[in-house]
C-alpha cells in the first residue's frame, strides 16, 4: 500500500492474515483509499464487522474505531451506534455469508429504515473462514464443502434484494475494477441514507480450489470475464445474462423505471 | 431514565411491552434515542453498539426474547459493555403461557451463555423496587462494565401500587479515558476505563479473546485464562457490595423461608400469619440473585433448623441454597402460571415447624 495510505493502518501489524491471492486485501485497499480521498476525520469513523475472513478487513487493520461483532449482527450493532451518536460515519464491512445469510434480516430492515449507514459486502460466493461451505450467494451448480455434487439452489441477487428493501444507493463492482469500486464506496459513504456496495472478491483457497480454479490468475480472469456493465447488459435476455456479474450503480429510481413494486418513500434520518 | 438511560432498543413481547411503549414515548422527549428493532437479537446488538457510542443503554424482554439474546449477552460480558436487561419472566418453557407468571429464567441468566461468566442479577418485589433496582442496575453496569439483569416476574411487572419516583440517589458516570488499554487492568479484578467511539481511541472491540489493547489473542492459553479470570473476579471480588438481602423475623427463627420476587411478598405474609400463631418462622429475601448470596444463606446454618424455598420454577434457587445450607431443606416449585398463594406457603410451613 502506498505511503499516503499507511497512516490508516494500525501500527504493529505484520501484514494481513488473508491467504495469498484473496480479494479481501484489495478491498481493504479500496476502502482505505476511499476514506483518504474523502478526507474524512478518522475520529468520526466507525467500522463495524461480523465474523468471517471479510470481517477482518477493518479489524484489526484499519486505524480507527472498530467494532468486531458476532456472526451476522454487524448491521444491528451499527444501527445502535449510529443512533446513539449520529455524528459518527458508520461503515460496515463484512462477508456475504455474514451479512446475507445469518444477518439477512438485519440487512433488509436497515435498508428499510434508511439510517445513514454504509454496508460493504465482500462476496466470495462461499463461507471462506469455516472451510468452504455453500452460502446464499453460491452460484447454482458450484461445488462447496456442503454441495459436493453442485449447489442445487440459486444465489440472491443482492442488488435487487437491498434496493427492493429500500436502500438509497446500491452498487456492485469486482475487485478487478479498483477505481470504479473505490468511487462507488465514496459515493456510498457520501449518501446520507442507507447505502450498499457488493464487491466480487475471489477466494482462491475455498471457492477456487473446489471449482477447478486453482490458478489464482484463472479465478481473477473468471470474475473479470463474468463482469458486464449495466449498459451492456441492458436489453439482453435472462439466458444471456445467466451467471454474469452485472456491475454498476443503482438508485430507487431504477425500480420505477423497471415498473416494479412499491418504491419506498424517501428515507428519513 | 432517572438513572441517565439514553438509549432503548427492543422488540414487543408480553409481558414486557409496556416498558418499551413507555420508552418510545418518553425517551425521545428527553433527548435519548428509541428504536424498535426487527427481533431481540438485533435489540441487544443495537444496545451494545449504542453503549460503545457513549449512551447508557437498555432493553426489556421476556422468556423467548431472553433466549434469543444469549449470544449477544455473552458478547457484552466479554467486551465489558455496560447495559441493563429487564426480563419480565413469564411461564415457560417455550412460548408457554405468555400472559402468566413464572420465574424460570434465574439459571438461564447465569448459565444461558456459553462459557463461564459472572453477571449481576437483581430481583425486585414491588413497583418501588422496579424503580430503585433499575437505577441500581444502571449504576452497577456502568461501574463494572457489565450487563446487569433485572429479573422481575409478570406479577411484579403488572403490579399497581403507589411508588415514589424520588431523586435521592447518585448516578454513576462511566469512567472514560484513553490510556490505550481499554481491556486490561493491573488489578486481578480491575475495571478499565472505557473510551467511547469518536473519542479518538482507535478502539479495537472484539468478542474473541483479546489483550489489554483489544488485539485478538485466540491461541494463547495465558491470555484467555487471564481475561476470563479477571472478568470473573471483577464480580466475585465485589460480592459484598453487590449482594443485597433483607431479613424479616429471623433472630429467633427455627424455620426460614428463602424467597425472592413476587413470591417473597406472599412469603412475608405467611411468616406474619404464623408468627401470629406463635410459630418461630422468618424470611430471608434475596434482592440480589447473582452473585448468589452464599454467605448470607450459609449464615442460616446452625441458626435455623430448616429452610423452605418456594419459587415459580422447579428449584432453581433451592439448588443454590442446598450448596450452602446443610440442614433440612424443603423446595416447593409451582409452575402453573399462577403466583404461589399465601395459604399454600402457610400450609407447607406448618408441616415444618
Ligand atoms: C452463530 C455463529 N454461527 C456460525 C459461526 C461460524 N462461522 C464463522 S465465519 C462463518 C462464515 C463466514 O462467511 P462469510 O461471511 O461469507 O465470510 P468469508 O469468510 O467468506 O469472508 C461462519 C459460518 C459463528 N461464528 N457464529
Ligand atoms: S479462506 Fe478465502 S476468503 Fe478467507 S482469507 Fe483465504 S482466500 Fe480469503
Ligand atoms: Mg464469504
Amino acid at each position: 500500500m502506498p505511503r499516503s495510505l499507511e497512516q490508516y493502518l494500525r501500527p504493529g501489524l505484520k501484514g494481513t492474515t488473508f491467504c495469498p491471492g484473496c480479494g479481501h486485501g484489495i478491498l481493504l485497499h479500496a476502502v482505505v483509499r476511499a476514506v483518504h480521498e474523502l478526507g474524512l476525520d478518522r475520529r468520526e469513523l466507525l467500522f463495524v464487522s461480523g465474523i468471517g475472513c471479510a470481517a477482518w478487513i477493518p479489524s484489526p487493520h484499519i486505524l480507527a474505531d472498530t467494532l468486531h461483532t458476532l456472526h451476522g449482527r454487524a448491521v444491528a450493532y451499527a444501527t445502535g451506534a449510529k443512533l446513539a451518536n449520529p455524528k459518527l460515519t458508520v461503515i460496515v464491512v463484512s462477508g456475504d455469508g455474514d451479512l446475507v445469510s445469518i444477518g439477512g434480516n438485519h440487512l433488509i430492515h436497515a435498508a428499510r429504515r434508511g439510517l445513514d449507514l454504509t454496508v460493504i459486502c465482500a462476496n466470495n460466493e462461499i463461507y471462506g473462514m469455516t472451510g468452504g461451505q455453500a452460502g446464499p450467494t453460491t452460484p447454482r451448480g458450484a461445488a462447496s464443502a456442503t454441495t459436493p455434487g453442485g449447489n442445487p439452489y440459486g444465489p440472491f441477487d443482492l442488488v435487487r434484494l437491498v434496493l427492493g428493501a429500500g436502500a438509497a444507493y446500491v452498487a456492485r463492482f469486482p475487485v478487478t475494477q479498483p477505481r470504479p469500486l473505490t468511487d462507488a464506496i465514496k459515493r456510498a459513504i457520501r449518501t446520507p441514507f442507507f447505502s450498499f456496495v457488493e464487491v466480487a472478491s475471489p477466494c482462491p483457497t475455498q471457492f477456487g480450489r473446489r471449482n477447478r480454479l486453482e490458478d489464482v490468475g484463472a479465478l481473477y480472469d473468471r470474475i473479470r470475464d463474468l463482469s458486464i456493465s449495466r449498459d451492456e447488459a441492458f436489453g439482453r435476455s435472462a439466458a444471456e445474462l445467466r451467471d454474469r456479474i452485472v456491475v454498476g450503480e443503482w438508485t430507487p429510481e431504477d425500480l420505477l423505471l423497471a415498473g416494479g413494486g412499491r418504491v419506498p418513500g424517501a428515507p428519513a434520518c | 431514565m432517572a438513572a441517565g438511560c439514553g438509549f432503548y432498543a427492543g422488540y414487543p413481547i408480553t409481558p414486557s411491552s409496556e416498558i418499551m411503549e413507555g420508552m418510545a414515548e418518553l425517551l425521545p422527549k428527553a433527548g435519548g434515542a428509541f428504536i424498535q428493532m426487527e427481533d431481540e437479537i438485533a435489540s441487544i446488538s443495537a444496545v451494545i453498539g449504542a453503549s460503545w457510542a457513549g449512551a447508557k443503554a437498555m432493553t426489556a424482554t421476556s422468556g423467548p426474547g431472553f433466549s434469543l439474546m444469549m449470544e449477544g449477552l455473552g458478547y457484552a460480558v466479554f467486551t465489558e459493555t455496560p447495559c441493563v436487561i429487564i426480563d419480565i419472566q413469564r411461564a415457560g418453557p417455550c412460548t408457554g403461557q405468555a400472559t402468566r407468571v413464572g420465574s424460570g429464567d434465574i439459571m438461564q441468566s447465569k448459565w444461558g451463555m456459553h462459557g463461564d461468566v459472572e453477571i449481576v442479577a437483581l430481583s425486585p418485589w414491588s413497583v418501588q423496587e422496579m424503580y430503585d433496582l433499575t437505577i441500581r442496575a444502571f449504576n452497577l453496569a456502568e461501574r463494572l462494565r457489565l450487563p446487569v439483569f433485572l429479573l422481575a416476574d409478570e406479577a411484579v411487572g403488572h403490579l399497581h401500587e403507589t411508588a415514589e419516583f424520588h431523586d435521592r440517589f447518585e448516578t454513576e458516570q462511566r469512567v472514560r479515558g484513553t490510556d490505550g488499554t481499554p481491556f486490561g487492568s493491573a488489578e486481578p479484578g480491575g475495571v478499565p476505563p472505557m473510551p467511547r467511539f469518536g473519542d479518538g481511541a482507535n478502539l479495537l472491540v472484539t468478542g474473541s479473546t483479546h489483550d489489554d489493547r483489544g488485539f485478538r489473542r485466540v491461541e494463547e492459553a495465558e491470555a484467555h485464562a487471564r481475561l476470563v479470570g479477571r472478568l470473573r473476579r471483577k464480580v466475585l471480588d465485589r460480592r459484598d457490595e453487590l449482594v443485597d438481602v433483607e431479613r424479616h423475623e429471623l433472630d429467633d427463627a427455627e424455620v426460614a423461608v428463602v424467597a425472592y420476587g413476587f413470591t417473597a411478598r406472599g412469603a412475608l405474609a405467611a411468616v406474619r400469619e404464623l408468627r401470629g400463631r406463635g410459630k418461630k418462622v422468618g424470611l430471608l429475601r434475596l434482592r440480589t440473585l447473582w452473585p448468589f448470596p452464599e454467605r448470607e444463606v450459609a449464615a442460616l446454618d446452625g441458626k435455623v433448623r430448616a429452610v423452605f424455598v418456594p419459587e415459580m420454577n422447579h428449584g432453581q434457587v433451592a439448588g443454590e441454597v442446598r450448596k450452602c445450607f446443610r440442614g433440612e431443606l424443603r423446595s416447593y416449585g409451582q409452575t402453573d402460571g399462577e403466583v404461589i398463594g399465601v395459604e399454600t406457603m402457610v400450609a407447607e410451613l406448618e408441616r415444618m415447624v
